[in-house]
């Protein structure tokens, strides 16, 4: 019945003779928060592609389930000031149905900002959006790149909390990537660890005593994450 | 009637002038909005050598103006792929080299000489039936092409990713949008030359922009600037006895000037 929504089998890529990602095997199902992670340069945008379809894998297979629904929020889209758009265009390049442009800002927090032009947004109210705009078909996948990239602490744990949110209400399998690893660790289900494959991966305070995980990142970092995320952990299960 | 008008030099340039300005109003703003100026520059000065292989070849010169600007997109997108060189500095060698060998080649033919001023700086007043038809055919192509594909031509300039995933062929509409600039630059050359085509693309386009909200809106406004445009350079050519192609520029920048100044002082 839960057929995954997404599936990568030995999927590699490579641009000519330049190796990018190679034997990766994983599947989201409904429901999941995966979060990507890994240094430069590790593959994690063109990870993002083989998810969307973007790229197809140069070997192994990479396969959505059918009719499967995507939403993607793109890391810092930077529109060009000539182009006159306000929220509301902008939201129905993507649909024609004015009660789901509605619902989905007023979901993100940002219906009042609906007529507003997208120039003028802050950074955070941007990313609301543009999360808006990936929730209007009820999607099956959301796939965020860096969502959190600059904004402040408060800004990023809210939309963290969102996403949570939004999972819940969609039952969508979530797919992050992210260079805040304090934050990946505490608003997380699986921590997937990249570079250019799959060194590691699990729940958050598994990864961070994993062996690969300190060696890529370094042992005060790894630590400092556990503590951090032990002490997360308690705020947070009641 | 109509037979009179077409009769006439004169409202042949306008009716002909103001087709051109209708369809290079949109394209104008595609060009603003991702920065294709130089882009549009070069493939302005590929017309010349269509110029002058059509003429080597006995070619029809639309036609064959069109096909070159359409050849050095093609290759210009296939390069752009692999980034060896800047992308200014590519186009920067094929815009120059294009001109310059099409100048060569016109040189070569020494049995025949065609009006180079004509081509640099266009020939509006020149115009025949003939060449009203192309920019008729020309135009409705390019608009009916902008109504059918205008929504994904927005999302690949916003996002091009966002585009490909929500479903719009990426590649196919960025080769629409080469295609349809080709056409409007082969057409446009007749009206203000190789050098001034890039004006008549992002000056009416630039000068909408203060005024519009939504896309729609300023690619409609910068078309209305651009017959307007036409209609006064063709004017002042008139009385003046000035040349119409740069008239039409100066007309299309002075309305940029007036609205951006315009802008500045409501915002001040």
């Amino acid at each position: 019945m839960t057929e995954p929504v997404v599936s990568l089998t030995n999927a590699g890529l490579r641009y000519g003779d330049k190796r990018i990602l190679q034997d990766l095997t994983f599947e989201m199902n409904p429901g999941d928060i995966v979060t990507v992670i890994g240094p430069n340069g590790a593959g994690k945008t063109s990870l993002i592609k083989l998810m969307l379809g973007i790229e197809s894998p140069t070997e192994g297979r990479a396969e959505r389930r059918r009719g499967a629904r995507i939403g993607y929020v793109p890391q810092n889209l930077s529109l060009q000031p000539t182009l006159p758009l306000t929220v509301n265009r902008f939201l129905r390049l993507a649909t024609s149905e004015h009660r789901q442009i509605a619902r989905a800002l007023e979901r993100t927090g940002v219906g009042h900002l609906r007529q507003a032009s997208v120039h003028y947004l802050s950074g955070g109210e941007f990313q609301r959006v543009l999360l808006a705009r990936a929730i209007l078909r009820n999607p099956d996948l959301l796939v965020l790149d860096e969502p959190a990239q600059g904004l402040d602490v408060n800004g990023q744990t809210a939309l963290y909390e969102l996403i949570r949110e939004i999972r819940d209400e969609l039952n969508c399998a979530v797919l992050t990537v992210s260079h805040d690893l304090h934050l990946v660790m505490a608003s997380t289900d699986t921590v997937l660890c990249l570079n250019g494959h799959i060194c590691c991966r699990g729940q958050p305070e598994q990864i961070s005593r994993d062996p690969a995980f300190v060696n890529l990142f370094g042992e005060r970092l790894a630590q400092t994450l556990a503590v951090y995320h032990h002490h997360h952990n308690h705020s947070h299960d009641l | 009637m109509i037979d009179a008008i077409l009769n006439d030099f004169f409202w042949r340039a306008l009716l002909g002038g103001l087709m051109v300005a209708l369809v290079a109003g949109p394209l104008g703003c595609f060009v603003v909005w991702r920065r294709m100026a130089y882009f549009g520059d070069t493939l302005a000065h590929s017309a010349l050598l269509g110029i002058a292989l059509g003429t080597l070849f006995q070619a029809n010169l639309n036609l064959s103006i069109a096909l070159v600007c359409v050849a050095l997109a093609v290759i210009l997108m296939l390069l752009s792929r692999q980034q060896s060189l800047a992308s200014d500095t590519m186009l920067g060698i094929l815009s120059h080299s294009s001109l310059a060998i099409g100048l060569v080649v016109l040189g070569l033919m020494q049995d025949f000489r065609i009006d180079l001023t004509g081509y640099l700086f266009g020939d509006l007043l020149a115009i025949n039936r003939r060449d009203l038809l192309w920019i008729a055919l020309g135009g409705l192509l390019i608009l009916g092409m902008l109504v059918f594909l205008w929504r994904g031509l927005l999302m690949i300039t916003i996002h091009d990713e966002l585009a490909a995933v929500e479903g719009h062929s990426t590649g196919w509409l960025r080769l629409a949008l080469m295609l349809m600039l080709s056409l409007v630059i082969a057409t446009a050359m007749k009206i203000v030359g190789v050098l001034l085509i890039t004006a008549l693309l992002i000056i009416p386009a630039a000068a909408a922009r203060p005024v519009s909200g939504t896309p729609e809106r300023m690619a409609i406004t910068a078309s209305l600037i651009g017959m307007l445009a036409v209609t006064l350079g063709l004017t002042l050519s008139w009385f003046l006895d000035t040349p119409a192609g740069p008239s039409v520029v100066v007309a299309a920048f002075g309305f940029f000037l007036i609205l951006w100044l315009a802008r500045a002082r409501s915002v001040s």
